[in-house]
């Protein structure tokens, strides 16, 4: 019986006075509070944003063309086509996220599985790590390429895109987690207890990996922002007229000696998102680290 | 090390296969049949199948496969479908520009990030080092196109201080080429400075906590000797390797940079190929930057085993 308690151990109370401490850790870091009052903010604008726009993001009005930032009516004022940035922009930061987030699961979804198996079984290591060599050889920029030729350019196959290409650093941590906490006795004392082998996968080592799967979700993301910026700017991500950031600052790219500002914002909004999720990622990092304050 | 060595060159061979088997297959499965492009005006039955046979299309596809190998190991990688200009004679004009900006970039992101890291690890609790991390989480958060964009709108177009766009060859013209390629040398090696420090940063942070930089410190060696000496060497392992795998990401990650600053690079070629649905380029261009990729980080590899002898032994990175 004794063998079985400490696995109980692990996964039970102790971990529920850590996450107690890690949340205390990340209310006194104040970078940390105001990343996630960022992030918090820019999530409910994303979800909202299709109601509290203020105006369409298509519609055109060709009277009041590069109105500049504090005209009535337009806050952060118009471009080419007349169009209210501040609402397109509001729309894009939506899309922004939605890629952030649909190409993180990808990599999780396919990643983490597989840095499982590479961790735990040592036969498989070899072939998953000569798979991630293969991805690594293609960057994210050629994946996207491909993908957009074959399937055409969307945001849903960006974020794929995007995804796939973050899948070796997913497997690179989960990896090598799997490998220190099955060096772990309360892992052998599971074994020794009989446990199969996806038991202890998906019991033992896949609750305790968690914390280093979040960290790396929290920097691919802004990575998967920046991502999708870059490729809609290339014009292989979200298809005009549907707004998106990286679009925006492709078009406004064209008059942007005339109207600075419809180049300026949007541009300004993917750094916050991307410095956000940044700086929250650092933060938890820190708070997650047994070592303490480092 | 020579085992190792061994294993390693077998390793990239193998990944340099099968990512060559993926450009072929994926190449082969874009839409569109290329037959019908190169057709032109006589679309004929007669016409495609004369094309498929002259391009050994109707052959089966382990045998293409092969073909395609060795002509591309004698580096003819076919015809441009829209400028009949060989694929090759326009990798020898756009590879140079690309190899400048990379290497100018990466030196100014070395220089930076490994200055930055090393006084962040060094000045703790300093303002210095607040400054240089900020900085840096700046520098990863900021998409580099748009600073791009941002740097031609107020230093090229505002005050003319470089050109806006444009490229003169180094051979050409030396001054007029380092006017029109530093500024975005300057824009793309700022964002892989950030990567670098924090990678610096927490390597030197590491090896300063360590016993063998106490070691050091207690025999009486100055501050200066131990951090270069010391803890910097023990740390250069992980810069390396940063420095190594962006070198090989470069390749095409130069691609927004030559977009916007309208550099004739490789980059602009690839996206150029892409919109014009140009598969013979595309096919070399991806092909190149794989291998790119796979012949520096084996290099990377054998730099590693130089720095760390240990690596030599058990074939893994401490």
């Amino acid at each position: 019986m004794t063998v079985l308690t400490v696995p109980m151990a692990e996964a039970g109370p102790a971990s529920l006075t850590r996450r107690t401490r890690v949340l205390r850790r990340l209310r006194r870091n104040p970078l940390a509070v105001v990343s996630f009052v960022v992030l918090a903010l820019a999530a409910v604008v994303a979800l909202l944003s299709p109601w509290i726009a203020p105006y369409s993001v298509e519609q055109t009005d060709f009277g009041h063309t590069f109105s500049p930032p504090g005209t009535p009516g337009h806050v952060l004022g118009t471009d080419d086509l007349g169009r209210d940035v501040l609402s397109r922009i509001m729309l894009g930061a939506r899309a922004s996220l939605e890629v952030g987030l649909l190409a993180v699961a990808t990599s999780l979804i396919i990643g983490v599985p597989l840095g499982l198996a590479a961790g735990y079984f040592r036969a498989w290591d070899a072939v998953i790590s000569r798979f991630t060599d293969l991805l690594l050889a293609f960057p994210f920029l050629i994946m996207a390429v491909g993908l957009a030729a074959i399937r055409g350019a969307s945001l849903g196959n960006a974020a794929v895109a995007i995804g796939i290409a973050q899948i070796p650093g997913v497997i690179r941590v989960v990896r090598s987690d799997t490998l220190r906490l099955k060096s772990l006795d309360f892992v052998a004392a599971a074994v020794v207890d009989g446990a199969s082998d996806l038991w202890v996968l998906a019991r033992h080592i896949l609750p305790n990996a968690t914390s280093v799967i979040l960290v790396q979700a929290t920097v691919a993301i802004p990575a998967a922002i920046l991502g999708e910026a870059v490729l809609s700017f290339l014009g292989l991500g979200i298809q005009p007229p549907a707004p998106s950031l990286g679009t925006m600052l492709a078009t406004a790219q064209q008059f942007a000696a005339r109207a600075p500002w419809a180049a300026i914002f949007p541009g300004v909004v993917i750094m916050i998102l991307a410095l956000a999720f940044n700086v929250f990622g650092d933060a938890l990092r820190d708070a997650l680290d047994p070592k303490g304050d480092r | 090390m020579i085992r190792y060595l061994l294993r390693r060159a077998w390793q990239s061979a193998l990944t340099l296969l099968l990512s060559t088997v993926v450009v072929f297959l994926g190449v082969r499965a874009l839409p569109g049949d290329p037959a019908l492009a190169l057709a032109g005006e006589d679309r004929s039955p007669e016409a495609l199948e004369a094309i498929r046979h002259h391009y050994g299309l109707d052959q089966p596809l382990p045998l293409q496969f092969a073909q395609y190998v060795e002509r591309a190991v004698q580096g003819d990688f076919g015809v441009s479908i829209r400028t009949g200009t060989p694929v090759s004679s326009m990798l020898t004009t756009a590879l140079p520009v690309t190899a400048e900006l990379s290497v100018l970039a990466i030196l100014i992101a070395a220089v930076l990030g490994v200055g930055a890291g090393v006084l962040a690890a060094v000045r703790r609790g300093h303002p210095a080092e607040w400054l240089a991390n900020g900085l840096a989480l700046v520098g990863l958060s900021v998409p580099h196109f748009w600073l791009g964009l941002l740097a031609i709108l107020y230093l090229s177009v505002a005050t003319g201080l470089f050109p806006a766009s444009g490229f003169v060859p180094l051979l050409q013209d030396p001054v007029d080429n380092l006017h029109h390629i530093v500024l975005p040398a300057v824009i793309l090696g700022t964002g892989l400075a950030a990567i670098i420090m924090r990678q610096t940063r927490s390597a030197m942070l590491d090896s300063l906590s360590s016993d063998y930089v106490r070691t050091a410190k207690a025999k009486g060696l100055r501050p200066r000797a131990v951090i270069t000496r010391h803890a910097l060497r023990n740390s250069l392992i992980v810069v390396v390797t940063i420095v190594g795998l962006q070198l090989g990401g470069l390749i095409s990650g130069a691609v927004v940079t030559e977009q916007i600053f309208g550099l004739p690079g490789f980059g602009k070629m690839t996206i150029d190929a892409v919109f014009q649905r140009d598969y013979p380029v595309i096919q070399a261009v991806v092909l190149l930057t794989a291998m790119a990729y796979i012949v520096i980080n084996f290099f990377v590899d054998l730099l590693y085993s130089v720095i760390d002898p240990r690596i030599r032994v058990t074939g893994d990175p401490a």
